[in-house]
């Protein structure tokens, strides 16, 4: 807060005027080789290769591991680390203060799928104006071990013995609680991630990640779901992503007719170059199948499983006055001396 | 006839749930009231949409004493199922009307029985819709009441406008209906009860509404623009009339709007978003009864902690658990005062007359962004759901208070120096920045985690110590926002009553009649707000006894003030009691002459 960070003058600036260095944070104090420190760092990279400006961002994140990463990113944007379970309730009253801003908030599978599914899930019917990370890695880490509901079926750990339960698929849960952008993706593929996030940013509306991201230290057995070397082994990526700006040509290596292009609220597109597949993300109906695809063939598959760019978001539906309602005074909000006795006319 | 009673009686009226006999009921009683009667109208309600037995109190009273009373002098039964039990309900010397189909013994013989043919007057109502026909049968009886009572039936047909919003057909498919019943009345009853009503100036430049409304008119007033709720009773109509009045009292030549009211998926989501406005500069309000508060504990814990202004409306139903939802109760008291984990301290603003649930609508949105702290307003069923008599709405006599918040400017002047949680002016209240100031230093990382003056995450436990020492000060300091109690006196009081809340008539009464019943002269206290301030204290040192009136089974108020005041413990004396009825004149002073020994 009191400390600015300015960009000495060799330093690379942005097209908002800031360095890399302003969108970093406080030196992490997780795990070494957490996939959540991966994540964090493309936060940084995709904010600041997307000219965000930071004070239109707002952090929120709830308990947990994950909910402490927003300290390591965007030091110059506002953060609300609330309750767990409960990032997405504060999110969608802070939001409403300014139309302007954008939620980016990030949560973990327990936070998410167990304490928090119920707010998880109208945040999501709601489209709450934010991006949503999930950072999956079906396990508690701050309590040392335990299993969160993402964790899959049989998975064994170490104080914990074997988990008897079927896993809750974060991806499927959004997008059957109507998602407007639904993606899933690595915490070892932080290309990919680092693109889905800034298409994430461009989006408008709620943008869920559902991002595998190895707890190094209670789940990471080398034949486990949330493992790197699992992910590695078995991620299939749907398409190849690039994210394009706002007013930017598109300068990534196109197909017309094969590859799709998706262009978002803002002006800003994402180009999904084919890979194995034809796989549209804008059918509700395909992106339900490659869910259900996905929990039988034993692999991870990532990518932008589903957007719908034209739903309004929230806010949009409260015919909102231009002027951020947090900069309003009086003259706006209360109402003139003579409609007391208006008022008083009304009560018998 | 005996002796005739003029305005001071009560009439209970028994019907059966969802038949639509609160229209029936709030027409007597406006009517009433336009005839410049002070009157009171209780509605005791079950939990339930249709079916079960329902009753209806009115209090007549031309010295304004309009507190409920446990004895009726008139009843009138529609009910089959309540029909013994409200034929024993009448004083003797009263009167009972019961809808003639009603084929049940008569087994008194000390009051006046009327019988009224409803079914038969409703058959010859052929304007009447088949389908409304029940529903307009509760006329019968507002007819017949008012022809054997003596209310001007132009009172009754103001009421029916008002209720009807203007609207012509329903107006007069009602008002045939009552002139039809009360000319039945007038040729075929003929009046043994001594009771009747007649015209006064009582109620004269006075308004009738109840607290819910008139707490939703103040939050209006006070500039609320975000409001999140779930639906419980008795809370329900606070937000619903938010939805009601805010479209006109906020109108904008552009349309646009400056406020949302969102209806949340549960209590905790209601005060989680309501939280999330009130930390990013919206006034921000939630409203809710004791099953919402209880799972809004953890977020109230995590708002005080935070420092993030709030204002969250109790409207206390009885408790503990489901309880009984539609009764009425003090009973949240201890509870909110301490709610949270850890030590939390809550700051109550205490309202006693639907005029206070206007006032206290709009100052707790001042006092919660000055002081950056929850507000819990705590009303009550029987001031929140039921109509009131009360003085009108003024308009608020200060400016809006936005507390200390430091926009882009300020922090230009400040070359961006500034500390969140740092105690700048002595006061306890640090400085706060909300999210879209666009100045670089604005930003700051609220957690619920402990923290040092600039928000940073710290265990130290010198850190921790002095931040919730600050918190603490900042709380003493909230005392001087609080409403100063509303004290009574008697020139040579022999005792002292301290009370809150909705027990105002009871109490108001109570004095009058241990005065003139048992020649105890008493002040009065009436607690505005928690922290208490320096005025209980003094009264309460000045008087040797001092009771302490609520409704509530363990005395909350009283152990409130006993943890304030150890060395004052011997003065004060706890009257606590609740069964979800409004509490009695009678009960008032029976308990206080029991405890007082001459």
């Amino acid at each position: 807060m009191a400390e600015v960070l300015s960009a000495g003058p060799s330093v690379q600036l942005n097209l908002v005027g800031l360095s890399k260095n302003d969108y970093r944070g406080a030196p992490t104090t997780l795990c070494q080789g957490c996939g959540h420190n991966s994540i964090a760092n493309q936060i940084i990279a995709a904010c600041y290769e997307a000219n965000v400006a930071p004070e239109r961002l707002v952090k929120f994140s709830g308990i947990g591991c994950s909910s402490k990463s927003p300290t390591y990113f965007l030091n110059r944007s506002f953060g609300f680390n609330g309750l767990h379970g409960r990032m997405p309730s504060v999110a969608t009253g802070a939001l409403f203060a300014d139309t302007g801003l954008r939620g980016l908030g990030v949560s973990g599978d327990g936070d998410s799928a167990n304490i928090g599914m119920g707010q998880f899930k109208h945040a999501v019917r709601r489209n709450v104006p934010m991006v949503y990370i999930v950072e999956n890695n079906g396990v508690y880490g701050l309590t040392k071990g335990q299993f969160s509901a993402t964790a899959e079926e049989g998975l064994e750990l170490k104080h914990q013995g074997r988990n008897p339960y079927m896993p809750i698929d974060i991806a499927w849960e959004a997008l059957v609680g109507g998602a407007t952008f639904v993606a899933r993706s690595f915490a070892g593929d932080p290309k990919q991630v680092k693109e889905l996030i800034k298409a994430a940013l461009g989006h408008h509306g709620i943008a869920v990640l559902d991002i595998i991201s190895p707890c190094v230290t209670f789940n990471n057995q080398d034949n486990t779901y949330h493992s790197y070397a699992w992910g590695k082994e078995h991620e299939v990526a749907l398409h190849e992503l690039s994210y394009v700006p706002p007013a930017h040509e598109i300068t990534v290596e196109y197909n017309e007719g094969e590859d799709k292009e998706v262009i978002l609220h803002d002006g800003s597109s994402i180009i999904l170059k084919k890979l194995d597949r034809d796989y549209d993300p804008t059918h509700r109906a395909d992106a339900l199948r490659v869910l259900e695809e996905a929990n039988s063939c034993s692999c991870l598959i990532t990518g932008l499983i589903y957007v719908d760019p034209a739903k309004p978001e929230l806010t949009e539906l409260y015919n909102l006055i231009d002027t951020p309602l947090n900069r309003l005074g009086e003259a706006d909000l209360r109402p003139a001396p003579d409609t007391i006795a208006m008022i008083n006319s009304l009560m018998f | 006839m005996s002796r005739k009673i003029v305005n001071d009686f009560s009439i209970t009226v028994g019907t059966v749930n969802g038949s639509g006999s609160q229209t029936a009921n709030t027409t007597i009683l406006r009517a009433l009231f336009k005839m410049g009667i002070p009157v009171s109208g209780k509605n005791l309600f079950p939990s339930n949409i249709q079916g079960l037995p329902t009753w209806y109190t009115i209090r007549v009273n031309e010295n304004g004493f309009t507190a409920r009373r446990a004895e009726h002098e008139i009843v009138i039964c529609m009910n089959p199922n309540s029909f013994t039990r409200d034929l024993a309900d009448v004083l003797p010397g009263g009167a009972f009307f019961y809808a003639d189909d009603i084929k049940q013994p008569i087994t008194r013989d000390d009051i006046t029985i009327y019988p009224m043919p409803v079914k038969s007057l409703m058959r010859a109502q052929t304007d009447v819709p088949p389908n409304l026909k029940d529903l307009v049968a509760n006329m019968v009886y507002v007819g017949i009441l008012a022809q054997m009572l003596g209310i001007d039936l132009s009172t009754i047909k103001s009421a029916l406008e008002f209720h009807f919003k203007g609207r012509q057909k329903p107006v007069d498919l009602n008002f045939n209906v009552v002139q039809s019943a009360a000319d039945w009345a007038k040729t075929n009853l003929t009046k043994k009860d001594p009771y009747f009503v007649e015209r006064t100036n009582k109620t004269e430049g006075l308004i009738m509404t109840d607290g819910n409304t008139a707490a939703a008119l103040g939050a209006i007033y006070g500039g609320v623009q975000f409001a999140a709720w779930y639906p419980i009773t008795p809370a329900s109509s606070l937000a619903e009339e938010l939805l009601e009045y805010l479209p006109i009292l906020r109108k904008r030549e552009d349309g646009k709007h400056t406020y949302a009211v969102i209806q949340a998926e549960d209590e905790l989501a209601a005060i989680g978003m309501a939280i999330g406005a009130g930390w990013a500069g919206l006034r921000a309000m939630t409203s809710t009864s004791g099953p919402g508060l209880s799972l809004m504990t953890e977020f109230a814990g995590l708002a005080y902690y935070t420092e993030v202004p709030v204002v969250i409306w109790d409207v206390q139903r009885v408790g503990p658990s489901t309880g009984l939802p539609t009764r009425t109760s003090q009973g949240d008291l201890t509870f909110t005062h301490y709610m949270g984990h850890g030590d939390t301290e809550q700051v109550i603003l205490l309202p006693g007359t639907v005029n206070e649930c206007f006032e206290f609508g709009w100052k707790a949105f001042d006092i919660a962004e000055h002081m950056q702290t929850p507000i819990f307003v705590l009303s009550d069923l029987e001031l929140g759901m039921n109509q009131w008599m009360t003085e009108p709405f003024r308009y608020p006599d200060t400016r809006m208070d936005r507390g200390k918040i430091l926009w882009e400017e300020d922090l230009e002047k400040l070359n961006g120096v500034w500390a969140r949680y740092k105690d700048v002016d002595g006061d306890g209240i640090p400085y706060r920045t909300v999210p879209g100031n666009k100045h670089p230093a604005a930003a700051y990382f609220l957690r619920g985690t402990g923290h040092d003056e600039n928000a940073r995450y710290s265990e130290e436990p010198e850190v921790w110590a002095a931040n919730m020492a600050r918190l603490k000060r900042k709380y003493k300091n909230a005392a001087k926002f609080i409403p100063a109690p509303i004290i009574e006196k008697t020139p040579g009081a022999d005792i002292g009553i301290i009370a809150f809340g909705s027990t105002e008539p009871a109490i108001r009464e109570a004095r009058h009649q241990i005065e003139t019943e048992a020649g105890l002269r008493s002040d009065s206290m009436r607690i505005r707000g928690i922290p208490f301030i320096s005025q209980v204290r003094e009264f309460i040192e000045s008087h040797t006894n001092n009771y302490v009136v609520e409704m509530n089974r363990d005395g909350q108020m009283y152990q409130l003030l006993l943890t304030e005041y150890p060395d004052l413990s011997g003065k004060l004396r706890s009257i606590a009691f609740n069964d979800g009825l409004p509490a009695t004149a009678k009960w008032v002073k029976e308990s206080i002459l029991a405890l007082e020994v001459k």
